[in-house]
């Protein structure tokens, strides 16, 4: 008699227990989203395919200004002049707060973030996103065309606006002029003794697209092609087996230190790393791009479909295509998109342009179809070449 | 004698310590002794328990099953085995063989000195300043993981790293004479027990502690030598503790993320594939194999436990 109402008090207990904790949570989450909310009171913002929809560029800040806020993603400060892109941004439009999110993540990451994200005041607004992964997941884009729409080459976009190019590097050999004395003039300089544990790449192939690019340029110097990228898997089997490869992630720090003397990785990143960092960079790091054919791989800017932003982000957009931001991405060592058109125009910066020097005529950039190719060939064989 | 009253209180202490394992095997008496209440009392004691019981369900027992249902999902959405594929890729086996070798490795190197480091602890005064300090920097160690640990190596045994240095100048001896020392999968051996160390103290000391003296002296009265004291009784008795401690570090080591991802770039062990998986940008719509990676550490798991559970049940027989 005593044992069955103290059980079921019990029961009720746990049952109230659980339901405030789901309650706690639940609430948590309902919050959050209410918090996002500006996106509603902007609905026209969100829709706008041109700044014209918006009553022209004096709507969009208005708009903008009245957001208040910018969520980027993955834009590292060292990567490409973020750092400066973004503190320009602050500065021009001191009423709109940048929140710069996981600034080492992948492009995967950027999506993985919107979709986890969707409908709070967090998730990102604006994507810098690599070919591969925006092809993948055209559905999140929201079409926007830019002012100086027309600046961007035809084949540099999307028809609709969903995505454009925003710039690109080189693939480069960085290399610390202390350790190595005589700069390499072919990828198979490097499987030389005078590269022994020295040669790093930004990450892991099958996981990073400027880490893969290392291979593909490694293909491009061994006779293979966009279209076949054996040829660089094997190199880095090659320098693998001769004690070359040194399989640090490089960054800065390790750069500055002399712990990663040499880098394959975009130029704008090599640039960025060495004097012109001050004393955050290594002041004996020089920049190759070998010889011969390039290698390159535009990023694509985006909107996020469901941008908390949306009109923070179309802004974002057309500051970043305005020829000033243009220029600071040239300076970095990265190609704008409006460069030709910027060159025509005469406002490109001329003495930066000389000093990064002129965008080659003979430029790979592998297409989607190449891409996914050589995704294959690396899961194959990519661990198996290095590990 | 006078000392009598101390380790009756670690006693009572040691249920509070980290590892459960290492008190129940240590101190039944005084936990049936202080345990036994009444039965109102322990349904309002259940009730504390509830915040937990909450807590593990939502952030533990839910993403765990979702993360391995994840598995067995399409990138499209639809239900298939098409991802148990990937037990057949020679890289993913090789990643679990590495995560194997590693914490294995690793756990029993840091139990094994550590359980020496508890043993030469003994000698010393319970509240002594020693073992004082020594749990306290315990404490600190057993926390001193992630990126900080990595760097740390980094600047020591890296190519750069002050003792790589300092050797090369002063011996000619090149540690990474072989590839690199520290940036490869065994490499990791290195870091890991450096943090498997201290907490196998902080797990293990606890029972040690609960070794009673009068036991040495009864054994000793009946004519046992150290030796014998030793492989007959204490070792026994401290089995299922030193087994339970090796098994949280095993897991600890196993699950270790971020002080690997810190140091190898190019994958080798479970946790950085998976990380691979989810968020490649070059190999795309693989995100769902990483839950049938998690299954794949999960059986693990569930392997070393079941081992340990039979371990324990041996080691009843002699608690009895």
């Amino acid at each position: 008699m005593q044992t069955l109402p103290k059980k079921s008090v019990r029961r009720l207990v746990a049952g109230l227990a659980f339901t405030a904790a789901v309650g706690i949570a639940l609430t948590g989450c309902s919050s959050s989203s209410t918090a996002g909310s500006g996106s509603s009171a902007n609905s026209n913002a969100a829709t706008a395919t041109s700044a014209k929809d918006l009553g022209g560029m004096d709507g969009l800040v208005k708009a903008a200004n009245a957001e208040g806020a910018l969520n980027v993603i993955t834009l590292p400060p060292s990567w490409a002049n973020y750092g400066k892109i973004i503190a320009g941004f602050e500065k021009k439009y001191p009423k709109i707060k940048i929140t710069s999110a996981n600034p080492n993540g992948s492009s995967a990451d950027e999506v993985a973030a919107a979709k986890s994200l969707k409908g709070q005041s967090t998730a990102p607004d604006v994507f810098d996103i690599g070919t591969a992964v925006l092809n993948d997941n055209l559905d999140l884009m929201a079409k926007y065309k830019v002012s100086n729409w027309s600046d961007i080459p035809a084949d540099f976009k999307d028809a609709d606006g969903a995505w454009y190019y925003d710039y690109t590097g080189l693939m480069s050999i960085g290399y610390d002029s202390s350790v190595i004395k005589t700069a390499p003039t072919s990828v198979k300089d490097l499987l030389g003794s005078d590269y022994k544990n020295k040669v790093s790449i930004k990450g892991d192939p099958t996981q990073a697209n400027e880490a893969a690019s290392a291979v593909y340029l490694a293909a491009l110097g061994n006779g293979g092609s966009a279209d076949d990228i054996q040829p660089g898997i094997d190199f880095f089997k090659d320098l693998k087996s001769k004690g070359n490869f040194n399989s640090t992630l490089p960054t800065q720090a390790t750069v500055n230190s002399g712990e990663t003397p040499v880098v394959i990785q975009w130029s704008y990143n090599n640039l960025a790393w060495g004097p012109a960092a001050g004393s955050a960079g290594n002041p004996n790091w020089k920049t190759v791009v070998l010889p011969g054919t390039a290698l390159g791989s535009y990023y694509n800017q985006a909107i996020n479909k469901d941008a908390p932003h949306p009109a923070a982000a179309r802004l974002w957009e057309e500051y970043l295509y305005t020829p000033a931001v243009q220029n600071l991405y040239l300076a970095s060592g990265a190609y704008p998109a409006t460069l030709a058109a910027m060159e025509k125009a005469g406002t490109v910066e001329k003495d930066t342009l000389k000093t990064v020097g002129e965008a080659p005529s003979d430029f790979v950039q592998l297409t989607s179809d190449q891409a996914t190719k050589a995704a294959t060939l690396l899961t194959a064989g990519w661990a198996k070449a290095v590990n | 004698m006078t000392t009598r009253s101390i380790p009756d209180a670690k006693d009572l202490e040691a249920p509070t310590r980290p590892a459960g394992s290492s008190a129940s095997s240590t101190a039944p008496r005084d936990a049936r002794g202080t345990g036994a209440s009444s039965p109102r009392r322990r349904s309002v004691a259940w009730l504390g328990f509830t915040p937990f019981a909450a807590y593990v369900l939502l952030f533990l027992a839910i993403p765990a099953v979702i993360a391995v249902a994840s598995g067995f999902f399409s990138a499209s959405g639809s239900f298939t085995f098409q991802n148990l594929q990937a037990f057949a890729d020679p890289t993913i086996l090789k990643a679990f063989q590495g995560s194997l070798l590693v914490s294995l490795v690793s756990a029993v190197l840091g139990a094994v000195i550590g359980a020496l480091v508890c043993f030469a602890l003994l000698g010393t005064k319970a509240e002594g300043f020693l073992r004082t300090v020594v749990d306290a920097v315990s404490s600190v160690l057993a926390q001193f993981g992630g990126v900080m640990l990595a760097f740390a190596f980094i600047a020591t045994i890296g190519f750069q790293g002050f003792v790589t240095l300092w050797l090369k100048s002063t011996f000619g001896f090149d540690i990474n004479s072989d590839g690199a020392l520290l940036y490869k999968v065994p490499g990791l051996i290195i870091p890991y027990t450096y943090f498997s160390i201290p907490l196998m103290i902080l797990t293990f000391m606890p029972a040690m502690e609960g070794l009673k003296a009068t036991w040495g002296e009864a054994a000793a009265t009946l004519g046992a030598t150290r030796r014998q004291y030793w492989i007959r009784i204490a070792m026994p008795v401290l089995a299922p503790a030193f087994f339970g401690s090796l098994l949280l570090l095993f897991a600890n080591s196993f699950s270790s993320f971020a002080t690997a991802a810190a140091l190898l770039s190019q994958g080798g062990i479970v946790p950085l594939t998976i990380k691979q998986q989810l968020t490649s940008e070059t190999i795309l719509g693989v995100a769902n194999t990483a839950g049938v990676l998690a299954l794949g550490m999960l059986v693990i798991m569930v392997v070393v436990m079941f081992f340990y559970s039979l371990l324990q049940r041996r080691a009843a027989r002699w608690q009895r």
